[in-house]
């Protein structure tokens, strides 16, 4: 079914036309999603499925899924497995790049001006005054995972690795990396005795 | 060497950031104000304030600038790579594996275990930024741009893009007079 769907586009389109195809799927996707990558995938989904029909919805789907449990950035992650998918390791590295180059970029140019007039007093002022709104941003990010894991953990459990986490990182100065590697080794604890067993 | 490290700053967020691009930004932080002091509290709170208001994913937005700043293009490429190419090889390269497991009760946990983790990260991210701002323009100025901003973002529901550009105004014109 996936092969057939693949073929079948790429039979029709050369492939010339296919690799620009990605790149304005990839391209419209970066320019247009605000909040990150996972804000983002409602418009992978209308590009990849309703437009260029590389995927049917059950595809993306286990598609999403995965990147889901993988680590790391969502967005470039999606966008370079279909690119794989849909035309091979070009095709994954012209999506990637596609989504990525322009807002590079755009950072680059803002930050660039920001940084060259840095020592006038009103500019100082004017890049101190985003500070609070960060925090705005950070505050409300946080309160969002916290209280998606007090309704996936239950609130016991919930609570009690938020304050083991806290006691760790901010008490005990652990780094974060080593808090994490702990979690993804208790979580596949279970799994490790079971496949012993069998 | 600064590659190296620009390499191992991006690549262990990638690897560790359950969540998505947002989820890396207090890891990244670790890395770059913490570790390798390349930038202080509000240069970075500039990155995250621009990266929020430009379209596009997050975490790649970081990593290009912060690369670019710290080892110009060929900076930029390694951090971009440490953050794209671990994540996006496994998934490619173990597809078949991963579906397999997906639907385990482990792999399942696994983002749910590690999620008030990152909530603990961006909490006290949070705390150190409204510290930071209370230091730079006054506990005055830091008060009501954080009540201003939270509800223009939460309640009036109004566009990131424009309350950091509303900020930035704000900044500027206080900072003349």
């Amino acid at each position: 079914m996936v092969e057939q769907v693949t073929s079948k586009n790429t039979s029709e389109r050369p492939g010339r036309v296919l690799q620009q195809d990605i790149s304005l799927a990839f391209f419209r996707i970066g320019m247009l999603g605000f909040g990150g990558g996972p804000s983002s995938i409602p418009l992978v989904h209308s590009e990849v499925v309703k437009k260029y029909n590389w995927m049917n919805d059950d595809e993306f789907g286990d598609t999403l899924a995965l990147a889901n449990t993988l680590p790391g950035p969502i967005g470039t992650k999606m966008a370079g497995y279909i690119g794989y998918r849909v035309a091979g390791i070009w095709g994954c590295l012209n999506a990637i790049l596609s989504s990525v180059i322009p807002t590079v970029v755009g950072m680059i140019v803002f930050l660039g001006l920001l940084q060259a007039y840095k020592d006038i007093p009103w500019v100082q002022h004017m890049s101190a005054s985003v500070v609070p709104v960060v925090a705005v941003m950070l505050g409300v990010m946080t309160w969002d995972f916290i209280k998606k894991s007090g309704e996936t953990l239950t609130w016991k459990v919930a609570i009690l690795i938020l304050a083991l986490a806290a006691l760790l990182i901010e008490g005990l100065h652990v780094h974060p990396a080593f808090v994490i590697l702990g979690c993804i080794a208790f979580a596949f604890y279970p799994l490790i005795l079971r496949r012993k067993k069998a | 060497m600064i590659y190296w490290h620009l390499f191992l700053a991006f690549f262990i967020p990638s690897i560790l950031g359950y969540g998505g691009g947002p989820a890396s930004i207090p890891l990244v932080e670790h890395e770059v104000v913490g570790n390798y002091e390349w930038m202080s509290t509000q240069e970075f709170s500039e990155v995250v304030a621009i990266g929020n208001s430009l379209p596009g994913p997050i975490a790649t937005k970081m990593a290009g600038y912060i690369g670019y700043a710290e080892g110009g293009i060929v900076g930029a490429i390694v951090a971009l790579f440490a953050t794209i190419a671990p994540s996006l090889l496994l998934m490619v390269g173990m597809m078949a594996v991963l579906l397999k497991y997906k639907d385990e009760p482990e792999v399942k946990n696994l983002t749910k275990l590690i999620r008030p983790v990152i909530a603990v990260l961006l909490g006290f991210m949070t705390i150190q930024f409204a510290q930071e701002s209370v230091e730079g323009i006054g506990i005055g100025y830091t008060l009501f741009l954080i009540v201003a901003s939270y509800v223009l973002l939460e309640k009036i529901k109004m566009h990131p893009a424009f309350v950091i550009g509303l900020a930035l105004v704000f900044g500027a014109v206080t900072g003349l007079f």
